[in-house]
């Protein structure tokens, strides 16, 4: 068993974390850190999950958020889909395993993956809207968000969902204001089974090679870690029992990437854009400065005269 | 039949100097709301565009308030352009002299008008503005109704959205080029401005920039606008 989180002292203290941490600020520029937090992630170990749902219970009670009372659409996902109160569903997928003829029940606790690179802070417009902690944590602030939707197209994982109330962009903050005062999240610290544990990364992916090790003597030779490097790493990973097919997983991107159509448009685009603007003013301005006006002569209003028949 | 380049109220006022009615007046109240849209639209849009020009949002109440009101606006510019196009269209057909007009490029922006062959209401330089400005308002339109995620989100996918978004901010880069050298060539043409304040410009003005469509006028003033204008082909 992973040692869990210890619970924090009862006596105030200073945050862990805050504001002087920043490492990526949206649509503006940060100074340098003094200094490198530890980095943080949370595993979530597909094959131990029950699906109990318990996770979802947790981030609903500590983020304060309630949803309204949903339908049995036929299957065990409830909410069908993230939305903007809920960060974080269970996905059921129920699979027959070619190989083995086992029906695998493969429930993935879907949500923010906290990228290292993280798509919807490049494609973000308003300044300070998402910020990302020297930790890894990617978050959003919502005074400074103007709820355009450019994350959802950002984010190569569909995550991000706007309020119809507020106009903000909402996803899991990883715990950030649990994590600040030295708690794990509150889905780690829901979860009964350990599927679900937090802690800085390298442990993260040394105890995730325990659990692969125990995965593949049990059989499952294609277990591994889900810690995608197209994105530069996660801040969230899975431990996967087929981590060559991440599909599998209610379509878990195999080699996530930011899109390069957002690359494109948040790259050459943005600043091709104003020197092409900038190149055609200053091409008019420098016209009118060498050629002058171009002014009617009084020949002209002549030559119309003579043709309007109005005499001279 | 009226000549293609003569529209619904252009008329020639003999006199000292000659005037000539050249926009009427919903022509001209069509171009100064889709003017007054293009400018706050263009300036909203540029505030989400590059994040040095974020502090324009200030302009309009905050990021949030643009992000409100630009879609709107690009609506209100769409719907009096449409108006503006019913009217200009047909003038703005490409012609035989428009392409010697071009090819004359150098002469017209040195200032070598008498180079240039006669050409009608609008040049070719005028009818490429019309044109592209056009084209680009239908693109502008159409991929801006993709990423208005406050109405119409569900109606496409996010891989469609991204793309929607890549051509939507392209369009409007090129449609601003096209609308600073709109604006620059009404500057630097002296008395165009006028046709679109007054409605009026002087006759030789029009003997200068328009002498094709200056003589469409009198022809069809001589003979009371009932006959044929001959040189229409």
């Amino acid at each position: 068993m992973y040692p869990p989180v210890p619970n924090p002292s009862t006596q105030p203290g200073a945050p862990v974390f805050g504001e002087q941490d920043i490492v990526l600020r949206s649509a503006s520029s940060v100074p340098a850190p003094t200094r490198q937090l530890t980095q943080v992630a949370k595993l979530i170990d597909v094959s131990k999950c029950i699906g109990c749902k318990a996770c979802e219970a947790a981030c609903l009670e500590w983020n304060d958020k309630r949803i309204d009372i949903g339908v049995n659409h036929g299957s065990y996902d409830e909410p069908l889909d993230l939305t903007p109160d809920m960060f974080t569903v269970m996905r059921f997928t129920e699979w027959e395993n070619p190989e083995t003829k086992n029906l695998e029940w493969l429930i993935r606790k879907d949500g923010c993956m906290h990228c290292e690179d993280p798509g919807c802070l490049k494609a973000c417009p308003a300044p300070g809207a998402i910020v990302q902690y020297s930790n890894g944590i990617v978050d959003f602030v919502h005074e400074n968000c103007i709820g355009c939707g450019y994350c959802v197209k950002g984010c190569p994982f569909n995550i991000p969902r706007i309020s119809r109330v507020d106009h903000t962009a909402y996803k899991c903050t990883l715990c950030s204001d649990r994590i600040a005062v030295g708690e794990g999240p509150a889905c780690q610290k829901a979860c009964p089974t350990q599927a679900i544990v937090f802690g800085p990364k390298d442990d993260m992916k040394k105890w995730a090679d325990i659990r692969i090790a125990d995965l593949k003597s049990r059989g499952y030779e294609n277990a591994g870690l889900y810690d995608p490097p197209g994105v530069g790493g996660t801040h969230v990973m899975y431990v996967l029992q087929h981590a060559d097919q991440p599909e599998l997983y209610a379509g878990l991107p195999n080699n996530p990437r930011i899109s390069p159509v957002v690359e494109l448009w948040k790259g050459v685009t943005k600043y091709a854009g104003l020197a092409v603007m900038g190149a055609f003013a200053a091409i008019g301005f420098v016209h009118q400065l060498v050629s002058g006006p171009n002014k009617v002569s009084d020949e002209d209003e002549e030559n119309a005269r003579r043709l309007a028949g109005s005499g001279t | 039949m009226t000549a293609y380049d003569v529209e619904r109220g252009d008329r020639v006022h003999p006199g000292n100097p000659v005037t000539v009615d050249r926009h009427t007046k919903a022509a001209r109240a069509y171009h100064w709301v889709t003017a007054a849209c293009s400018v706050l639209v263009a300036l909203s849009g540029l505030a989400l565009f590059h994040p040095s020009l974020f502090f324009v949002t200030a302009l309009f109440g905050g990021g949030q308030w643009t992000r409100t009101i630009h879609p709107w606006i690009g609506v209100v510019l769409f719907f009096s352009f449409a108006g503006m196009f019913v009217l200009f269209w047909k003038a703005n057909l490409w012609r035989r002299e428009d392409g010697t007009w071009l090819a004359h490029l150098r002469d017209v922006l040195t200032g070598h008008e008498e180079n240039l062959p006669e050409v009608g209401k609008y040049n070719a330089g005028e009818k490429t503005v019309f044109w592209l400005t056009s084209l680009l308002i239908v693109v502008l339109i159409l991929s801006g109704l993709v990423i208005w995620d406050q109405y119409f989100s569900s109606y496409t996918t996010i891989p469609q959205k991204r793309l929607a978004l890549l051509i939507h901010s392209a369009a409007a880069v090129t449609i601003i080029c096209v609308w600073i050298v709109h604006v620059y060539a009404a500057i630097w043409v002296r008395g165009a401005i006028a046709a679109m304040t007054r409605g009026q410009v002087t006759g030789g003005w029009a003997w200068r920039h328009h002498r094709k469509w200056l003589r469409e006028l009198v022809t069809g003033r001589a003979d009371g606008g009932k006959s044929g204008r001959a040189s229409a082909g």
